[in-house]
């Protein structure tokens, strides 16, 4: 446990140095993995570490520094270095912190740490790894080979203090089971993974189920082709239609947005979406990995409804771009130890639809089904989108047979107005989240 | 250099002493091999945004990894507290993974060969922070005077010093101290009421502050990014489809990092689960293609003295002449195929197990005239500069973003398109490279790869090159 009075020292020490404000962060996490590869354990990784940041202002002027070093000399220079850099840097008018009545912290349990992950031993651990790739390597025959499985647990605390009276701390805890089965036929191999994450040992899916969906999700990539460039409806399963939430989130965070570098500024109000298309922030949902009492800079967590059926209704800002844009923050200040404050999500996800997938899939007479983006093809300042991918292509409203080597491509600005459907099965997995899309059109490039 | 002299030797009194008894405790369990690896890390940032100096960020970290081998096994842990009883606890958590009596006789260190590929009498780090803000608002003032259309620039100056040493159970004792620096610029033009479009350039390497000075200024960062956000203002949507790609030289060499690169790490090939598994010895590329990964490149980003498992780096031949010649090892897998180190082993941090990475990696040059390799194209893509990558190991398939494209048309570079996704398959894609180019360029020294999590600094290179069959993904028909 860090105590607290670590980050008051370090904010006090850097006011008596000459700093107007201050803020400051200590966090310390414990880590654990346990992999296994072709049923042998392969790695134990176990270890903790700890480090501090500090946030200065010499009036309007500000500085940063970090360290892995917590004791009182350590921090005496993280104090000097934070200072030494706000000397060099340029006045901003709209540098400051949060204003004291934006400050404050959710209260209630959020159940963000769970004691249930520390009470299993190490060679549990390795048994859920172990099983999880069993179940996978032993659903089908043509899976040949695994990349392996992992049990990992994570237990961790972050305190955080500044010069306006803010203090306060929380401890999360998470733990996952994944693997990754490789399936082979002819000389084609593919490889897919699946995993289950959550704050609570007791929340996770059994190994037996991780390591058939894993399987599953493997063996349906056999075979696949390319297929010959054409326009057609794009489905996105709702693990590859995460990523279209997180471009959205890049679209709407209060950076892009001030600077102009997104296809979403200036669209406050305006129709940015089609009707099937509600967005929402929401970082008080307990249990969950976007959940927080308060966000980086001291403002309470809280639910921003962003896209409501289709209507952009909020950015999401820190004070520092609420300032810039003469909003007030929405508390989703987000940052690793220190420097200014960057914009962070809670549970960022798109609202369930009313249609099954199944009942999405059916609907469609051609098109295609993605189950794997890769690669970075997204401008958020354009909105232009193009991606490799693959998956399975649908006729009859039937998958036909698995794609890959493709991509697909659009205007992301086109692709949320073209949003003809969202299933019913949203799953929190992770801080974003989404049920699975229905595209109007894209382009597929293959052959 | 003594140990003794060594910045742990000095600033934390580590004797060979402390380093024996360390590995002894990690080798306290069985296992047939340990290794040590202790990092000091003093980072810098400074960063404009509407001219404005708005952070500027220092910070230092350290700690050790201790890793013990036992067969196939890997134990880790570390710690961010170099006191001799946290290490020796970490030590004993790692030993945790053998289960024997120990194997390992120790007799001593000796110490790597040395040589100094980044001889940088002051690091940039050293330099005062005054002296070093300048490159940024240098940037910032020259994107602003190249064009009126430019309305947002970003500039970011970041520089490291990692002070390394590595102690291993075979007697390898190295130490290193690793430089590194880079600048980057980011600007959005836009045209009256029109879309905005982005433009970015950067460079560095293991280099001092005269780099920034005379190699490679601010000013020259800053007008390149601005030329390729005018150059995206007239774009149009990149075609879709199959088409002849050419490459420019540079920067685009990205395609080797993916197509090739990841799928030749050993980690991959010794688990057999890369679609490069057991192909040694088979064409995998024109002839016209040979490959290379050197880590012993003077000053550039992806160069070490010794790599993360104090290995010395070399200059490895991945493919020659299409054939496939061989892998990227770190110890593990060496030791597991039988086969020697190259000097890949690498690691973002003290925090993470290494494993093999690429560390500059290019085509060597052809014979053709980049001007020919044009002309001969009668219609296709002509890349000259690309976003990131990424590659699906197993599958082999590939895509990396082209961020400054032209179409290709009766042999003369025409138009600029916008948004061009490359795809091919690993073992595929360079069958049909049919011309190489004399002009073979590295990139200025930007390239961060990532891999299960870890990232690390490298660098890639090409000349020019022509594919003569390649998925392109745009939206225009």
């Amino acid at each position: 446990m860090i105590d607290p009075e670590m980050a008051s020292q370090a904010v006090r020490l850097a006011l008596e140095h000459g700093a107007t404000d201050a803020e400051c962060t200590v966090s310390e996490g414990e880590e654990f993995s346990a992999r296994v590869r072709m049923r042998a354990l392969e790695k134990l990784t176990d270890a903790g570490s700890r480090g501090a940041g500090l946030r200065v202002l010499v009036g309007k002027r500000v500085g940063s520094s970090h360290t892995s070093d917590l004791s009182s000399a350590g921090i005496r220079q993280m104090v000097e270095s934070a200072l030494a850099t706000a000397a060099i840097s340029t006045e901003d008018p709209y540098a400051g912190l949060p204003d004291a009545s934006d400050m404050g912290s959710l209260n209630g349990d959020l159940k963000l740490y769970s004691d249930d992950i520390q009470s299993i031993d190490t060679p549990a651990r390795i048994q859920a790894a172990l099983e999880t790739e069993e179940a996978a390597l032993s659903w089908d025959t043509r899976i040949t080979n695994s990349d392996g499985a992992s049990f990992k647990a994570h237990a961790g605390e972050r305190v955080f203090a500044n010069s306006r009276g803010f203090l306060g701390s929380y401890r999360t805890s998470s733990c996952s089971i994944s693997t990754s089965p490789v399936a082979r036929q002819g000389d084609a191999m593919e490889r897919d993974s699946w995993y289950s994450s959550a704050r609570s040992h007791s929340k996770l899916d059994s190994p037996a189920a991780v390591g058939r969906r894993a399987a599953e999700r493997t063996v349906r990539r056999l075979g696949a082709r390319k297929v010959p460039t054409q326009k057609v409806p794009v489905i996105f399963d709702s693990v590859t239609a995460r990523s279209l939430i997180d471009n959205i989130f890049e679209a709407v965070e209060g950076n892009s947005i001030y600077r102009k570098a997104s296809f979403l500024a200036g669209k406050l109000g305006q129709r940015v979406a089609s009707e099937n298309v509600t967005v929402i922030d929401d970082g008080g949902m307990p249990g969950l990995f976007g959940t927080s009492p308060f966000d980086d800079e001291g403002v309470p967590s809280r639910r921003t409804v962003v896209i409501e059926r289709g209507v952009l209704e909020s950015y999401l800002l820190n004070s520092y771009t609420a300032r810039k844009l003469g909003m007030r923050t929405t508390g989703n200040a987000a940052r690793g130890l220190t420097g200014n404050a960057g914009v962070g999500h809670g549970n960022f996800f798109l609202k369930n639809g009313t249609h099954s997938p199944e009942e999405i899939i059916r609907g469609i007479r051609q098109g295609l089904y993605v189950t794997e983006l890769i690669g970075h093809g997204v401008n958020i300042v354009t909105g232009d989108y193009s991606r490799g991918a693959a998956g399975l292509w649908i006729e009859n409203g039937e998958f036909a047979y698995p794609v890959s080597e493709i991509t697909i491509a659009a205007n992301l600005r086109q692709m949320l107005l073209d949003v003809e459907a969202a299933g019913s099965d949203l799953e929190f997995r992770g801080s974003v989240a989404s049920p699975t899309l229905l595209i109007r059109e894209m382009t597929v490039s293959g052959s | 250099m003594p140990l003794s002299d060594s910045f742990f030797g000095q600033k934390f009194g580590i004797t060979e002493h402390n380093l024996e008894s360390y590995l002894s405790e990690a080798l306290g369990a069985g296992g047939d091999y340990a290794d040590l690896y202790f990092e000091y890390l003093a980072t810098s940032q400074l960063s404009i945004d509407e001219s404005i100096v708005k952070s500027a960020v220092q910070g230092v970290s350290l700690g050790v990894g201790v890793r013990v081998l036992s067969g196939e096994r890997t134990g880790y842990a570390y710690s961010d507290d170099l006191s001799p009883e946290k290490i020796r606890k970490a030590a004993r958590v790692a030993a945790c993974i053998a289960n024997g009596p120990s194997k390992v006789d120790k007799t001593g260190f000796v110490e790597a060969r040395r040589r100094d590929l980044y001889p940088i009498v002051t690091a940039p780090s050293e330099t005062s922070l005054a002296e070093r803000v300048e490159f940024v608002k240098r940037a910032d003032r020259a994107a602003r005077a190249a064009d009126r259309r430019v309305f947002q620039v970003q500039a970011a100056y970041a520089d490291s010093l990692r002070y390394v040493l590595v102690a291993t159970s075979d007697g390898v004792l190295s130490t290193d101290r690793q430089p590194l620096a880079r600048l980057g610029v980011s600007v959005l033009a836009r045209e009256g009421d029109g879309v905005a479009q982005s433009g970015y350039s950067g460079g560095g390497g293991r280099v001092g502050l005269d780099f920034f000075e005379t190699e490679k200024t601010p000013e020259h960062f800053a007008r390149e990014a601005v030329r390729q956000a005018i150059v995206q203002l007239n774009a149009a949507p990149a075609p879709a489809g199959e088409m002849t790609v050419v490459l420019g030289p540079g920067w685009p060499g990205v395609l080797l990092h993916e197509a090739v690169g990841h799928g030749l790490e050993a980690d991959f090939n010794r688990k057999k689960v890369s679609a490069f598994s057991d192909r040694i010895g088979q064409q995998v590329a024109s002839p016209l293609c040979t490959v290379i990964d050197d880590g012993t490149m003077l000053n550039r980003r992806g160069s070490l003295n010794v790599d993360d498992e104090g290995a010395t780096t070399q200059e490895n031949v991945l493919i020659e002449k299409g054939v496939l010649r061989g892998y990227l090892f770190d110890k593990l897998s060496s030791k597991l195929l039988r086969s020697r180190t190259t000097g890949s082993g690498r690691r973002e941090s003290y925090q993470d197990v290494p494993m093999p990475r690429m560390t500059n990696t290019f085509m060597l040059a052809g014979d053709s005239d980049p001007e020919d390799i044009i002309r001969s194209t009668s219609r296709g893509l002509y890349c000259a500069n690309f976003g990131g990558g990424e590659v699906d190991i197993t599958s082999g398939n590939f895509v990396f973003s082209a961020s400054e494209s032209y179409l290709i048309e009766d042999g003369h570079i025409t138009r600029p398109v916008r948004g061009a996704m490359l795809t091919g398959n690993g073992p595929e894609a360079l069958k049909h490279v049919n011309m190489v180019g004399h002009d073979l360029k590295l990139d200025e020294g930007v390239g961060i790869c990532r891999k299960q999590g870890q990232s690390v600094p490298v660098g890639v290179g090409i000349p020019t090159i022509k594919i003569d069959r390649m998925t392109v993904g745009g939206t225009a028909g």
